[in-house]
C-alpha cells in the first residue's frame, strides 16, 4: 500500500514540473499585465527547440560530451521560447495587439511548428525514421548517485532529473524577487496600474518585455523537462497535450502566486493521473476524473470572485495594452 | 560617436490615435499584411524544403478549388468557421472575452448526437429535427451561461473561467463516448444511424452541405441587422464601450451580459447542431477541431463586422485546406498549416496598429538658443 502511495507521489511530482514551469513563466507574464495565451505554444517551442538543438549535437558525430548534451538543448529550448515570447511581445506592447487573439495565434503557431518539426526533421535534415536522442535523454534523467541508499523517502523525493529541482528553485526565486525586491513591486505596479506606475517613473515597456520575456523562457523548460526527462528524449505529435493550458489553470489555482504553484502543481499533476490509480474505475469514470483539474480550477476562480479580498485577485490591468497617450 | 548619439535622441517618434481611416486605405493595409505574410511564409517553405513556392500556392489552390467536390468542402468548412464566429462577436463586442466557444459548440454537438441515438429511430423527421435543434441550443446556452452569470454577479474573470469550460466539455465528450460507442471498444461512436439516417440534416438539391450553407448565409444577415439596428444590439455595443455609461442610462448591465450570452451560446449550439447532423453524423472530442479558438481570431480581425468575417472565415479555410493539401502532395507534415496561419495571423494582427495609430517623424534638429 505504502508502496503504490509513495509511487503515486512521485508520479504525481514529476507530471507536476511541466506545470510548475508553465505556471511560474506565466505569473511572471500575468505580473506586468500580460495575459499571455500563446503559452501553450511556447511550451512545444521550448520541446521542439531542445530536440531540434540535441539533434544537431548528436548527430555532428563528434564525441558526445555530458555537460554539452544537456547545455546545448537547455539553452535552445530558453532561446526558443523567448523568441516566441518576444514575437507576442512586440505585438502586444509596441503594437498594442489584443493580448487574447495574440496569444491564440501564438499557441496555433506554436503547436504547428513543434508538429511540424517534431514529425519531419529527420527527414528534412537525416535519413528520416522517427527521432530518438537517448543519450541526451539520459543525461537530462541523471540522479544523485547516493540515491539508492536513501529507501522509500529517496525513492519518491529525490529520484528526479535536474531540472525538477531547477523547476522548484525558480518558482522560489519568483516568488522572492516579486514580494521582496524593488523589481518585484515594480513588476507589480505596472501590472495593477501601469499609467500610475509610469507617472512614478517605472519604465513600463521594459519591464513588459522583461516579464514577457522571462516568463516565456520559463515556460518553454516546462517543455524541454517533458521531451528530455519525461519522455527520455523523443518527440511524439501531441504528446504534450493540453498540458499548456493546464499549467495556465494552475496560475489560477496558486492566485498568481509562484510559491503556491510549487505544491498546486504537485496537486495538479496527482489530479491528473489519478483515476490510474483509484482501483475499480470504469473507463467512463476514469473520463470523470480528468475532468477535477479544470473543475477546481474553476471552483476557485468562483471562490476568489465571491470573496474579494484583495491580495487573492489577479492583476487589476491584466488582459489591457498600455498606452500612455490613451487617458 | 557622442554626436550621433546625440543626433539618435533627437530623432522623435510620435504615436497618435487616428480618428478615422479612409475606407480604402485601410484596406490597403490589410491587403498588403496579407502580401507581406505570403512573402515570408514563401521564403520559410523555400528555407525548410526547398521547393518552389510558387509552385505550393498553385497547389494549394489546386486544394481548395481543384474539383466541384473540393470546392464545396470549402464552402462547408467556411460555413462552419462562419458560424462560430457570428456565435461569439455580440460577446466580443460587449467586451466579454468568451474563449469558450470551443466548449460551447462541442455541448451543442453532444446534444444533437444524445438526440439521434435516442430519438433516431422513434421520433417521426418533422418532431427529430426540431428538437435536436432546440436541445443543442439549449445545451450551448446553459454552457454559456454559467460563466456569464457568475461574471455578472461576483465579476469572475469570464476568459479564464470560459477557457476551463472548454476541457471540461471536451471529458463530458469523452465520458459519453464510452456508452455511446460503436463498434464496442473502438472508442469512437462511429457513424450515428448509418442506415436509417434519422435525424440527418436533408440534402438539398443533391448537396449534403447546402443546407448548413444557406442557414448559416441567414444567420450572417440576421447577426448584421441584429448588431447594427436593433435595441439589444446597440445596449451590448454600449455595455462594450464603457460600463460607466451604460449605468449612467440606467442599463441592466447583468442582464445584458447573461441575455448576450446566451445568445452567443445558443448560435454556438447551432453550429453544433450543424456539424454532427449535416456534415458528420458522428461525434468525438476533436468534433470542433480548434474552430472555436479560430473563431475568435476571425471575429476579432473582421472588427465584429459579419460580411467581413465571411472574407476572413474563408481566408483561413483557404489556407487550411491549401495546407493541407501542400502537404500531402509535397509529402509535409499536415502542421505546415498551423504554422503558415499563424505567421499569417501575425501579419494581420500587427497592421491593426497602423490603422488605428499614425506614427510620425520628426527629424529636424533641436533650435538653438541665442
Amino acid at each position: 500500500m505504502i508502496d503504490i502511495i509513495a509511487t503515486f507521489i512521485k508520479q504525481a511530482i514529476i507530471q507536476g514540473i511541466p506545470l510548475l514551469y508553465g505556471s511560474t513563466g506565466e505569473i511572471i507574464t500575468e505580473k506586468s499585465g500580460n495575459l499571455n495565451l500563446g503559452i501553450p505554444g511556447i511550451m512545444y517551442i521550448g520541446g521542439i527547440s531542445s530536440v531540434i538543438g540535441a539533434y544537431f549535437y548528436e548527430s555532428s558525430g563528434v564525441d558526445l560530451n555530458p555537460v554539452l548534451c544537456v547545455v546545448i538543448p537547455f539553452f535552445s529550448a530558453l532561446f526558443g521560447s523567448m523568441l516566441m515570447a518576444l514575437i507576442y511581445s512586440f505585438l502586444t506592447i509596441t503594437l498594442r495587439a489584443n493580448q487574447n487573439v495574440t496569444g491564440l495565434a501564438l499557441t496555433t503557431f506554436g503547436v504547428g511548428i513543434g508538429n511540424f518539426f517534431g514529425g519531419s526533421l529527420s527527414s528534412l535534415f537525416g535519413e528520416g525514421g522517427s527521432i530518438s536522442l537517448i543519450r541526451t535523454g539520459e543525461c537530462f534523467k541523471a540522479t544523485f548517485p547516493f540515491v539508492e541508499n536513501l529507501g522509500l523517502f529517496g525513492k519518491t523525493f529525490l529520484s528526479f532529473g535536474f531540472l525538477a529541482y531547477l523547476s522548484i528553485v525558480i518558482a522560489l526565486v519568483a516568488s522572492w524577487i516579486l514580494n521582496h525586491t524593488r523589481v518585484g513591486l515594480n513588476l507589480r505596479a505596472v501590472g495593477e496600474n501601469p499609467a500610475t506606475a509610469d507617472a512614478a517613473g517605472i519604465n513600463v515597456t521594459r519591464y513588459k518585455y522583461l516579464a514577457t520575456c522571462i516568463g516565456g523562457g520559463i515556460a518553454g523548460l516546462g517543455g524541454l523537462y517533458f521531451i528530455m526527462d519525461y519522455i527520455g528524449g523523443a518527440w511524439t505529435n501531441g504528446g504534450f497535450g493540453d498540458r499548456g493550458w493546464l499549467a495556465i489553470a494552475l496560475v489560477i489555482f496558486a492566485l498568481w502566486k509562484p510559491k503556491h504553484s510549487i505544491l498546486g502543481s504537485i496537486l495538479f499533476g496527482g489530479l491528473f493521473i489519478v483515476y490510474l490509480y483509484i482501483p475499480g474505475l470504469s473507463r467512463s469514470s476514469q473520463e470523470i476524473f480528468k475532468m477535477l483539474p479544470y473543475l477546481v480550477t474553476i471552483l476557485v476562480l468562483v471562490l476568489i470572485s465571491i470573496r474579494r479580498r484583495r491580495e487573492d485577485q489577479p492583476p487589476a490591468s491584466l488582459g489591457l495594452s498600455y498606452f500612455r497617450e490613451e487617458r | 560617436m557622442n554626436k550621433e548619439m546625440k543626433q539618435h535622441h533627437e530623432q522623435h517618434l510620435r504615436i497618435s490615435k487616428r480618428d478615422h481611416m479612409v475606407f480604402w486605405k485601410s484596406w490597403l493595409i490589410h491587403v498588403t499584411a496579407i502580401l507581406l505574410a505570403l512573402l515570408v511564409c514563401a521564403f520559410i517553405i523555400v528555407l525548410i524544403t526547398g521547393y518552389n513556392p510558387l509552385e505550393v500556392y498553385s497547389s494549394m489552390w489546386e486544394g481548395t478549388f481543384g474539383s466541384a467536390r473540393k470546392v464545396w468542402l470549402t464552402m462547408q468548412e467556411t460555413a462552419m468557421l462562419l458560424c462560430i464566429s457570428l456565435a461569439v462577436t455580440p460577446a466580443y463586442k460587449m467586451r466579454f472575452w468568451n474563449i469558450g466557444a470551443e466548449g460551447q459548440t462541442l455541448i451543442g454537438c453532444l446534444a444533437t448526437a444524445a438526440c439521434m441515438i435516442y430519438f433516431g429511430n422513434r421520433m417521426p423527421v418533422y418532431l427529430l429535427i426540431p428538437v435536436m435543434f432546440l436541445a443543442s441550443m439549449a445545451a450551448s446556452a446553459i454552457w454559456a451561461m454559467i460563466p456569464a452569470v457568475c461574471r455578472a454577479k461576483w465579476g469572475t474573470n469570464e476568459t479564464l473561467f470560459t477557457l476551463m469550460m472548454n476541457y471540461v466539455a471536451t471529458q463530458l465528450v469523452s465520458y459519453f463516448i464510452t456508452f455511446w460507442e460503436n463498434p464496442v471498444g473502438s472508442n469512437s461512436v462511429g457513424i450515428i444511424n448509418s442506415i436509417s439516417k434519422g435525424g440527418w440534416l436533408p440534402e438539398l438539391f443533391g448537396q449534403k452541405y447546402l443546407l448548413n450553407i444557406i442557414i448559416v448565409a441567414i444567420l450572417t444577415v440576421l447577426m448584421f441587422v441584429y448588431l447594427r439596428y436593433s435595441k439589444q444590439g446597440y445596449e451590448l455595443t454600449v455595455v462594450g464601450e464603457s460600463e460607466n455609461t451604460a449605468r449612467y442610462i440606467g442599463l441592466n448591465i447583468k442582464k445584458v451580459i447573461i441575455r448576450t450570452l446566451v445568445i452567443s451560446g445558443a448560435l454556438c449550439g447551432v453550429a453544433g447542431f450543424m456539424l454532427v447532423a449535416g456534415t458528420d453524423h458522428t461525434i468525438s472530442t476533436d468534433t470542433v477541431g480548434g474552430m472555436g479558438f479560430t473563431a475568435i481570431m476571425i471575429s476579432w480581425l473582421a472588427k465584429f463586422n459579419p460580411i467581413v468575417m465571411v472574407l476572413a472565415s474563408f481566408l483561413l479555410t483557404f489556407l487550411s485546406r491549401g495546407a493541407g493539401e501542400i502537404a500531402t502532395a509535397l509529402r509535409l507534415n499536415q502542421s505546415v498549416s498551423d504554422i503558415l496561419t499563424g505567421i499569417i495571423l501575425f501579419f494581420i494582427i500587427g497592421c491593426e496598429f497602423f490603422i488605428q495609430y499614425k506614427v510620425s517623424f520628426r527629424f529636424h534638429k533641436k533650435e538653438v538658443k541665442g
